[in-house]
């Protein structure tokens, strides 16, 4: 029984999934219930975590198959809060498109639940397992706003695809399962044998299936797509929530298991790295729609993550891992920006449509230039510190071209982020846009632009929770 | 544990601009407004007098200096100044009241975002000059594009929204190597604290690609030939208070920044790099005082004059003769004040103009006396004339360039007589000749706030043009360390 309490959040959001399902099926008209009911949930599942699990020593479950360590403890606090804030920020997106059901929580919940299992996992199949299990809720949450062609092109584009990495991932699960002859983690990183080339190719399918699953170039092509398509809230989770898993995924498992052939796996990390930096800094050049120009920041942003990744140290790691945070931060900010610009319950999303911005409402033009120039990693402000960590672990092992390039796309990536400053600043003011916004809407806006001004205050904070993940 | 004296310089008009933010915002206001920004950067001018009057210039070590915990154990946020550092704070505090003066006329939308913008800046500018941790010192030198981003950006001219960008991609793009290079320091030595790296030095086979990290930053922010070309830019299309800053006070940053880091840190690779400096140098010398001898816009005229100027200045700091380095503080200080000046001057015709083009003018002289009179001054101090402070610094540097090279101080003397030719001809056609545009004949002389302004800038340069020693007295105790400290650091590694 004392496995249980390891994961009592995972059971907590189990039963609240069953019970809301049940709750919807019987009450009507209860989303708003359900959507208050799995906020408490969440809440609850982060409390617990933090509570039973942090700063404990790691534990196996489970005959070693799910793991609760530090990591996984922070990585999931960070899930928690991040779909709780999504989900309190998206109502009044989704009631004014009349897409407020009690299935949107629910698919939130699931699709956290199986973040939680894949953050946990210390076994090819339980990580298989909850990656299906959050892909399949995120395929419904795409086409959620099914009247809309875009959205349905959307999940269905996510699904084919997904489906198809998914079953690379699955094939080198087997890979390595009958090269090593176990699926545990543990159990492979004893039975290497670096002379099997069999296990590279293992290694490799899962590396794509995950670059996948985080939008690393050249496995990108679903993302402008799907985020576009998708409803904003949507999108806002995409860009946030699944990366968080699926880098503590894409972190245990290399450093884990395959620690040893680090030379077989870091010039792809390499490559991933580079490409989706120098990628995401020049597509994003010519896009005018927001959505889509987030999608392709995004993928040059997971380029810095993996960066970190590919040095091979915990310091890396945990660089990465601070990335990923303030990432989340800044992106929290620009879609509660994004949620703000609708005029006459209409949303607007091309870039065109701040222009002027800053005439009309001052305060939202500021917390916009504060979390561009974040995103473009200008002092003093939170990103450059993220992108500081980044290439202090790198530059440390001498990588010295891969911190190069990632300065200079820094500098071509600027360029669109102040392309969309020049637009809301220099250019002439448009009609105002509503000002009615819900108050955790303004609350998610001022909350994140804040930490990001004021992060130089207190850099260290932030560090010293992470800098206790050790995991090699 | 004293007063933090430095930090209060940083944060006050930092502070100054949260209580501008929460002001009201509309037109009826702007008094109360500007009088806040203006008090501010007042009291932190008396501030920055208290600290030049209380330092001890006889002793070359770091003074006021303040140091805490800041990124866990691996950055302390630490500031001190010397002998150099201390006259570019007081330059600083120096010109930001009178560019919040200067608004008056030149800023007539959102001044209040325009004095937020300035103060802020003002405290990205003290810090690079107290900065004595290379984290530090790169976050505020970088920070320092945001506010002059937006300042080109929303108050400039015309072609303000291409000069913003060149502006800051260019200076990006030149910091970000030196990014690279005060990590790789970090992990070669194991700090970035620049006082021990001082006494630990750096290891000889890393200098020179670490110097040439640090000069790509330097380089574009000097400028140097043939990174220059986004300042014309920039300083024609930015609002008169913000060329000044650009001119006064940004372009200093880099000036400081070679004194402090590229010398005190890589001797090896300066020695190694110094031709360069030199060619570099008398190119920008020479060919953009040919180029400002073209001109036709007054701003830009001035604009590629700076660049000349600037050509002086990395030329006296690599001589590394105490005259030559002294010579180049002293010429950044005037050309602080002047260039401010002229710029301001310029600003002063184009706000009851709105031209900037040279043949616009001519003949002005018997319709704004007061204005011809003040502008001869800095035009003569701008082209070195004895008696202004412009002439101390051109004549130290050449001085110790002489000592180094004989060839490179005939050839920079040649840049002083192209300085007096354009700077002369400039303010022949304007000022003097006949009147042929009728428009200007109503155009009013200086009016209170342009006259405290350009009069507060005149006193200075005429009287460190008669009178150097304070200057001098500040900054020998510290140059002649830091020069000397460059000696022994090539013999003994």
């Amino acid at each position: 029984m004392d496995n249980f309490n390891y994961i009592l959040p995972e059971i907590v959001i189990a039963l609240g999934i069953m019970f809301l399902l049940m709750l919807g099926v019987f009450k009507k008209d209860s989303a708003n219930l359900i959507q208050n009911i799995s906020l408490i949930i969440l809440i609850v599942a982060a409390v617990l975590t933090f509570n039973e699990t942090l700063g404990n020593d790691p534990t196996l479950l489970f005959s070693k198959s799910v793991i609760i360590d530090y990591l996984s403890s922070f990585m999931k606090i960070i899930t928690l809060l991040a779909a709780s804030l999504v989900l309190i920020i998206s109502s009044t997106y989704l009631k004014i498109f009349k897409i407020f059901k009690i299935e949107y929580p629910i698919l939130i919940l699931c699709s956290v639940l199986g973040m939680m299992v894949m953050i946990s996992s210390n076994d090819l199949i339980v990580f298989y397992m909850g990656l299906e299990l959050q892909s399949l809720a995120l395929y419904v949450l795409a086409t959620f706003n099914r009247d809309q062609l875009k959205s349905s092109e959307a999940g269905l584009k996510y699904f084919v695809l997904s489906a198809l990495s998914s079953g690379l991932l699955l094939y080198g699960c087997s890979l390595i399962y009958g090269f090593s002859g176990s699926t545990n983690f543990d159990i492979i990183a004893t039975q290497l044998n670096s002379q099997e080339y069999a296990l590279t190719f293992g290694i490799v399918f899962i590396l794509v299936g995950l670059a996948f699953k985080i939008s690393a170039v050249p496995f990108h092509m679903w993302a402008p797509d799907v985020y576009e398509g998708s409803p904003t809230s949507v999108t806002l989770f995409f860009t946030m929530v699944p990366k968080i898993a699926a880098l503590t995924v894409f972190i245990r498992f290399l450093y884990v298991p395959f620690l040893n052939l680090i030379d077989q796996w870091q010039m792809i990390i390499v490559f991933l790295s580079i490409a989706s930096m120098l990628f995401g800094a020049v597509a994003a050049i010519g896009q005018t729609n927001l959505k889509r120009l987030i999608a392709y920041s995004s993928i040059g942003h997971i380029g810095y993550a993996l960066a970190g990744l590919a040095t091979g140290t915990n310091e890396g790691i945990q660089s990465s891992i601070i990335y990923i945070t303030i990432y989340i931060l800044m992106n929290l900010g620009l879609f509660s920006c994004l949620l703000m610009m609708k005029r006459n319950d209409e949303y607007y999303e091309d870039i065109h449509d701040l222009s002027g911005v800053s005439k009309n409402h001052p305060l939202l033009a500021l917390s916009l230039l504060v979390i561009l120039f974040s995103l473009a990693g200008i002092p003093p402000l939170a990103g450059f510190f993220a992108k500081f960590y980044i290439f202090k672990s790198v530059i440390e092992q001498s990588m010295y071209f891969l911190a190069i390039v990632g300065l200079l796309s820094t500098v071509i990536a600027a360029f669109y982020y102040l392309r969309i400053i020049k637009i809301i600043y220099f250019d002439k003011e448009k009609e105002k846009f509503d000002s009615d916004h819900s108050i955790w809407l303004k609350f998610s806006l001022t909350f994140s632009t804040i930490l990001i001004l004021l992060y130089f205050i207190f850099p260290s904070q932030l560090v010293e929770v992470v800098s206790r993940i050790n995991i090699i | 544990m004293d007063f933090p004296i430095l930090s209060s310089l940083i944060l006050l008009p930092a502070i100054g601009s949260i209580f501008l933010l929460f002001s009201k915002s509309d037109d009826k206001q702007t008094d109360t407004i500007k009088y806040v920004a203006l008090f501010t950067s007042l009291v932190n001018f008396l501030i920055s007098i208290y600290l030049w009057i209380s330092f001890d210039s006889s002793i070359s070590n770091f003074q006021f200096v303040e140091e805490r915990n800041w990124l866990a154990g691996f950055v302390n946020y630490k500031v001190g100044i010397d002998g150099i550092s201390i006259l570019f704070i007081v330059l600083t505090t120096f010109i930001t009241p009178l560019c919040i003066i200067s608004v008056n006329n030149s800023v007539k939308i959102r001044l209040r975002d325009f004095l937020i913008a300035i103060l802020i800046m003002e405290s990205f500018m003290i810090g690079v000059f107290c900065a004595l941790d290379l984290v530090i010192f790169y976050l505020f030198f970088e920070a320092g594009l945001i506010p002059m981003f937006l300042i080109i950006g929303i108050w400039g001219g015309p072609k303000r929204v291409y000069s913003a960008f060149k502006f800051f991609l260019y200076t990006l793009l030149g910091s970000v190597l030196m990014l690279v290079a005060i990590i790789s320091i970090y992990w070669i030595t194991g700090t970035t604290d620049v006082v021990k790296l001082y006494e630990l030095g750096i290891d000889q086979k890393y200098q020179n690609l670490l110097w040439l990290a640090f000069f790509s930053s330097f380089a574009v922010k000097t400028p140097m030939w043939p990174v220059h070309t986004w300042l014309p830019d920039a300083h024609v299309e930015a609002p008169t208070a913000g060329s000044v800053l650009l001119a006064a006070i940004l372009l200093k940053m880099a000036g400081y920044g070679f004194i402090r880091f590229s010398l005190g840190l890589f001797p090896f690779a300066s020695e190694v790099f110094t031709p360069l400096v030199y060619i570099l140098s008398l190119i920008a010398i020479v060919f953009t005082s040919l180029i400002a001898l073209m001109q036709e816009d007054m701003k830009k005229l001035i604009a590629y004059s700076s660049v000349a100027h600037m050509g002086f200045v990395t030329l006296g700091i690599f001589t590394l003769k105490q005259q030559g380095i002294e010579g180049s503080i002293i010429q950044m200080i005037s050309h602080g004040l002047v260039s401010a000046a002229l710029f301001l001057c310029v600003g002063v015709v184009y706000d009851r103009m709105h031209s900037r083009l040279i043949n616009s003018y001519g003949g002005i002289v018997s319709i704004v006396p007061k204005y011809s009179i003040l502008f001869m001054l800095f035009t003569l101090a701008a082209l070195g004339l004895p008696g202004t402070s412009g002439f101390i610094g051109e004549f130290l540097i050449l001085m110790g360039a002489f000592k180094d090279n004989f060839l490179v101080a005939v050839i920079a003397s040649l840049g002083v007589i192209f300085g007096a030719a354009y700077m002369l001809w400039l303010y022949k056609r304007v000022v003097f000749g006949e009147i042929i545009n009728k428009d200007l004949l109503k155009m009013p002389d200086l009016d209170k706030s342009e006259l405290i302004i350009l009069i507060s800038l005149a006193l200075p340069t005429l009287f460190f043009g008669f009178y150097p020693e304070p200057l001098l007295n500040t900054i020998e105790v510290s140059v002649k360390d830091l020069i000397e400290m460059y000696k022994i650091n090539l013999m003994t590694r």
